[in-house]
Formats: structure tokens, C-alpha cells, sequence
């Protein structure tokens, strides 16, 4: 990076924090802090919803996903059409009736208080343990390949998005995620573009195409019913929409972004936005990747996309495997690329034995191409048990460093620490008011009527996650498989979180009692189930939803019926 | 007090060319539809 990407940087980002910041530094009414301005309209809504799921690693891991594996990973998102249907229809209108800042303050009322700090420990205990990967996953990337200290990554990120978070509540979060959303798309739209303009001349976005979609890279939907198979439009359809539900429907930092603004209708507009919006919008993403993907079949490509820490071992006293490997590499490269334009030419020829001979010579090189980076990571592995292997997360920025103009590149690098920022201020501003509201003002009855008191206790719980995640950051030591852990902790609660809810809208016979213990038990049942089985873990957010709903009917018929007039 | 009714049409969504939230969800729905054939027809293309 030069003075020019820093300028970029630097003025993109701080400037939309501290526009974030200085906008909205008069926010002292509890509402409005909480909840955001009443103003709000459906496309701050839409926008701010996007902002808060899409993180940086979004946009460092995605574009690799489909240069390593192509874009069938877009079936994960099938069901959250769906998911946000009944959101729109079930969920927000009763939230926003009842006047609620929680999702979890609503299990108080039609529950009673036990349930609801169910609800809000789970929560916290599941998106506290995430908040420090938030800030940290693109900061272990970003300072790989910049040669940035990580810690002052961390520390600059993670104070910066403190700032405004706690100056402006929700609606600077939102007001900050507008403009964050605005840098991203266009970052984004920019490297699309001048990635096609990279291209061999005469291929095209079309050409490019047909090499990626004959190397199996576009393969978008798989109506295969093989239960083995990680991505199907089976499992995205009821897989996605169970994750969707759970996400959008009870997790208070996507629940926060919408049950604010003028009106329902500006709500449902923003969840029908994203809706329409974000299965076109990760297809976008994933096509740079296979994009990529065939620009680096006409450019030298590396054996290894991590190339900071290849170099690492390359340069040690056992670097001559590497090196050796990286020749390989090389030499098969150069064939692969013959195979390519041989392909290619049959095809302009219209020859179809010709062409199909072509491919099946094409395939085979890149099958001894993927042998040779099979063998990287296994050297990688052999040199050191805790080598990172994964690869894939450095592919785009690599192509970022390399490939684009500076400028463009401070850009892009805003883009990922905007994407960084965005969800992070979600996650704070959910983390902030749920210790606030539900737990906060649950000790402290006498002080809910205090709006200042209510406004400053909020500030100073959303600091206090801040500096849990930059702390938990700095010293926790992740590794890969930890950063994996994290996400298979929010499944083991996901679960028994959404059944709680499921039971509170359509279970109407079931009173608090009943499902509090019905939650306790499905989720020591979760636990038991995942130190036992060997299933996929996304299964425990069904195994969990079910279990609480089906013990929550148990438990129930063994009460005294519930008069529905007590409690909502 | 009773749950409130989620099914009750509050309001109007006031966006032009639907009268009704269902209409609004059935767009969405067959957008999504949409979405899902043009990307198996797209698959198939460049296969």
C-alpha cells in the first residue's frame, strides 16, 4: 500500500465514524439510542440488516469459496427468502406491537421473567464468545499479507467501531452501516470490472465463463438427494431456512435493526429488501471467485495462495520441498494453460469430438494441478502440525495486492475493514442493550424510569463488550479450528433459542414454566448429543428446536392448564 | 390479554401495484422462484 491507499483508507474510514459519531452525539432518549431514529426509513433498514450479516470475512473468504470450490455454496442461502417471509408475516409485527428493545423482553411478557434471562444468557453467552473472532478473523488476514502488526489491527478496528457504537447507540450504527454498505458495493463493483478487463484479450465474461463452468466451478444448484453432499438445494432450502429463522427471527443484533423506524412498513421493507436481494448478491461474490479462478489460469499462480507464510517455510533450512513443490507447480501450470487453449480453439472450431478430447486433457491437468496443492498443504502440515492450511481467505486479497491500481487497493481494503466495522457495531449495540434490558433493569427494577440512567448504563455495557471482544482478540489464540468452534457454538444454542420462540408464537397452551424447563433440558440434551454423535453440527439446530418444542407439550400436559389472559 | 394478532393487515404497504402484505410475499416468493431457475439455467449453460 502507498500514501494514496492509505489517504483512501484512512478517509473512508474515519470519516464515516466520525460523521457516525458527531451525527448522532445528542442521542440521550432511550428509544431512540436503543432502537434508532423514528425516522427511519425502509432502505436504511434493508441496508443496515445486509451490513450487520455481512462481516469481512464475507468478503475475504467468499470470493475464495468459489475460486476453490466454485458457486454452489449459494444454495446455503435458499431458505432465508423464506426465513424473512415469516419474519415479516409472524415476528415483527408482534414485536413492534409490543413496544418491546429485545426479542428476549417479549419472552417476558408472553412467558414470564425466567424465560426471558433464558433467552438473553443463551444469547449473550453465544454472541459474546463470537464478538472477539468478529474483530479478529479479518485482522489475522489483513496483517498477513500488509505486514500490519495484529494487535494494533485489532486495537485500531475494535476502538475505532467502540466510538460511535457507544456515542450513537443503534442509530449511529445504522446511519455508519448506510455508508459502509455504499463503500463495499462499490469496491466491489470496481475489482469485478477490472478483473474482467484482466482478462486474456478477446475472452470476455462469457469465455471466462465456459472455462469455469467446464472446470466445474458453476454448478450453482444440485437437486442431488446424496445426504453425503455439503450443498444442495435440499439442504439450503430447509437447512437455510432453519439457520435463517433463528438468525433474522431471535438473535437481537439482526432483531434491533429492524423493529425501529417510522413505521411496520418500513421494517417489513427492509426485511423484504434483503430478501430479494442477497441470494443475487452472494452469487455476485462468488462469481469473482470463479472469476479468479480463470484469471489465474492465464497469470502465474502460486502452489500456495497464503504466499506470506509459504515464503516462511520456503526460506527455512528444510526449503527445499517447497521450492521444489512451487517449481512443480509452475511447470504444470504451462501445460495446463496449452490444455486450456487447445480446448478452446475446438471449440471455436465447433469440432465436438476434438473439443470434447480438449476437455477431458484440460481436466486432467487441473486434476494433477489440485494433486500438486494437496501435496503443498501436506508439506506445510509435516513441517509444522499447526501450519495454516487454509488457503482459500487470501486468494482475492492476493489477487487485490497484486492486480488492482493503488487507490483502488485502499478501497478494498476499506471494504474489508467496513464490512469489519458494520457487523461489529451490530453485534455491540445487541450485545449492549440486551445486558441493559434484560439483565441490567431485571436487577434493578426502580431505575427503568430513569431514561438518563437507563441511556448511560448502555454505554457503558456496549464499551464493556467492546473491550471483552478486543481482549478476547488479543489473548484468546485462535486458530483455525477455533474460529470453527466458535461457529459450532452457535449452533449447539441456535436451537433451543429459536424453539423458545417457535412455542412463544404457535404453541399458544404452553406457559413459561413448561418451556423453561423444556429449553434446560433440550439444550443439556444438545450438549450430551454432541460429546456422543459424530453428525454434522448444523443438525443440533434442528435436533435442539425440536426437542424444546416437543418437551415444552410434554411438560405442559402434566401442568395445570395455562389461562391465556395472565400473561400475553 | 391475548397475543397480538399477526395475521390482522395493520396497514396498507403502501407500494405501488400491491394492495395487500400477501401480495408483497408472493412477489418476494416468486422472485426467489425466479432466482433459483435462472440460476439452474445458468448452471446448465456454462456446464
Amino acid at each position: 500500500m502507498n500514501t494514496l491507499d492509505w489517504i483512501v483508507l484512512l478517509v473512508t474510514m474515519v470519516g464515516i465514524a466520525a460523521y457516525g459519531a458527531w451525527h448522532t452525539r445528542h442521542n440521550d432518549h432511550l428509544e431512540t439510542y436503543l432502537k434508532g431514529s423514528k425516522t427511519t426509513r425502509w432502505g436504511t433498514i434493508g441496508v443496515s440488516v445486509m451490513a450487520t450479516q455481512a462481516s469481512a470475512i464475507t468478503f475475504l473468504s467468499i470470493p475464495g469459496q468459489g475460486f476453490e470450490s466454485g458457486i454452489g455454496f449459494v444454495q446455503n442461502y435458499f431458505g432465508l427468502p423464506l426465513a424473512l417471509i415469516i419474519v415479516c408475516a409472524v415476528f415483527l409485527p408482534i414485536y413492534r406491537k409490543l413496544g418491546v428493545y429485545t426479542a428476549y423482553e417479549f419472552l417476558g411478557q408472553r412467558f414470564d421473567a425466567k424465560t426471558r434471562l433464558l433467552g438473553a444468557g443463551l444469547f449473550l453467552l453465544q454472541r459474546g464468545l463470537a464478538a472477539g473472532v468478529t474483530i479478529y478473523a479479518p485482522a489475522i488476514i489483513l496483517s498477513t499479507v500488509l505486514g500490519w502488526r495484529l494487535d494494533l489491527t485489532i486495537l485500531g478496528t475494535g476502538f475505532l467501531v467502540i466510538i460511535y457504537t457507544v456515542t450513537g447507540g443503534s442509530e449511529a450504527v445504522s446511519l455508519t452501516q448506510k455508508w459502509q454498505m455504499g463503500i463495499i458495493f462499490g469496491g466491489m463493483i470496481t475489482a469485478f470490472a477490472i478483473l474482467l478487463a484482466r482478462l486474456p484479450e478477446g475472452l470476455g465474461f462469457s469465455g471466462a465463463a465456459h472455462i469455469a463452468g467446464a472446470m466445474g466451478k458453476l454448478e450453482a444448484v444440485d437437486f442431488s438427494l446424496n445426504p453425503d453432499k455439503r450443498y444442495t438445494l435440499w439442504t439450503g432450502l430447509f437447512g437455510g431456512l432453519f439457520l435463517s429463522l433463528s438468525y433474522f427471527g431471535t438473535d437481537q443484533s439482526q432483531v434491533q435493526r429492524y423493529i425501529g423506524g417510522a413505521a411496520l412498513r418500513e421494517g417489513r421493507l427492509g426485511l423484504m429488501f434483503n430478501a430479494l436481494l442477497k441470494i443475487p448478491m452472494q452469487f455476485s461474490i462468488l462469481l469473482l471467485g470463479a472469476m479468479l479462478f480463470v484469471f489465474y489460469q492465464f497469470q502465474p499462480a502460486p502452489v500456495f495462495y497464503n504466499r506470506v507464510e509459504w515464503q516462511h517455510y520456503a526460506d527455512s533450512p528444510n526449503g527445499a520441498v517447497f521450492r521444489s513443490l512451487a517449481e512443480t507447480n509452475a511447470a504444470i501450470q504451462v501445460v495446463k494453460r496449452e490444455k486450456i487453449q487447445s480446448w478452446l480453439d475446438a471449440r471455436a472450431q465447433g469440432n465436438a469430438a476434438a473439443e470434447a478430447a480438449a476437455r477431458a486433457a484440460m481436466l486432467e491437468a487441473q486434476a494433477k494441478a489440485e494433486a500438486v496443492r494437496t501435496e503443498a498443504r501436506a508439506a506445510l502440515t509435516s513441517a509444522d502440525p499447526l501450519a495454516k492450511t487454509k488457503d482459500s481467505d487470501y486468494v482475492f486479497i492476493g489477487f487485490i495486492l497484486d492486480q488492482l491500481p493503488h487507490g483502488v487497493i485502499g478501497l478494498l481494503i476499506a471494504v474489508m475493514i467496513a464490512a469489519a466495522l458494520g457487523s461489529k457495531a451490530g453485534e455491540l449495540n445487541a450485545l449492549g442493550t440486551t445486558t441493559t434490558i434484560d439483565l441490567w433493569r431485571h436487577f434493578r427494577p426502580l431505575a427503568a424510569h430513569d431514561e438518563g440512567r437507563n441511556v448511560r448504563a448502555a454505554k457503558r455495557f456496549t464499551a464493556l463488550w467492546g473491550v471483552v471482544a478486543i481482549a478476547f482478540a488479543l489473548f484468546a489464540g485462535f486458530s483455525e479450528n477455533l474460529i470453527e468452534a466458535i461457529n459450532i457454538i452457535g449452533s449447539i444454542f441456535y436451537g433451543v433459542v429459536l424453539g423458545i420462540f417457535l412455542v412463544a408464537f404457535f404453541l399458544k397452551r404452553v406457559g413459561g414454566t413448561a418451556v423453561f424447563w423444556a429449553a434446560v433440558s433440550a439444550q443439556v440434551l444438545v450438549f450430551v448429543l454432541f460429546f456422543s454423535l459424530k453428525i454434522s453440527y448444523l443438525w443440533y439446530n434442528l435436533i435442539g428446536c425440536a426437542a424444546c418444542m416437543g418437551l415444552s407439550l410434554v411438560i405442559q400436559a402434566f401442568m395445570p392448564a395455562r389461562n391465556p389472559t395472565q400473561k400475553i | 390479554m391475548k397475543l397480538p394478532d399477526s395475521k390482522n393487515p395493520d396497514e396498507s404497504p403502501d407500494v405501488p401495484g400491491f394492495r395487500t402484505w400477501r401480495g408483497i410475499y408472493l412477489f418476494v416468493f416468486a422472485g426467489f422462484v425466479v432466482v433459483v431457475v435462472l440460476l439452474t439455467v445458468f448452471s446448465h449453460y456454462y456446464a
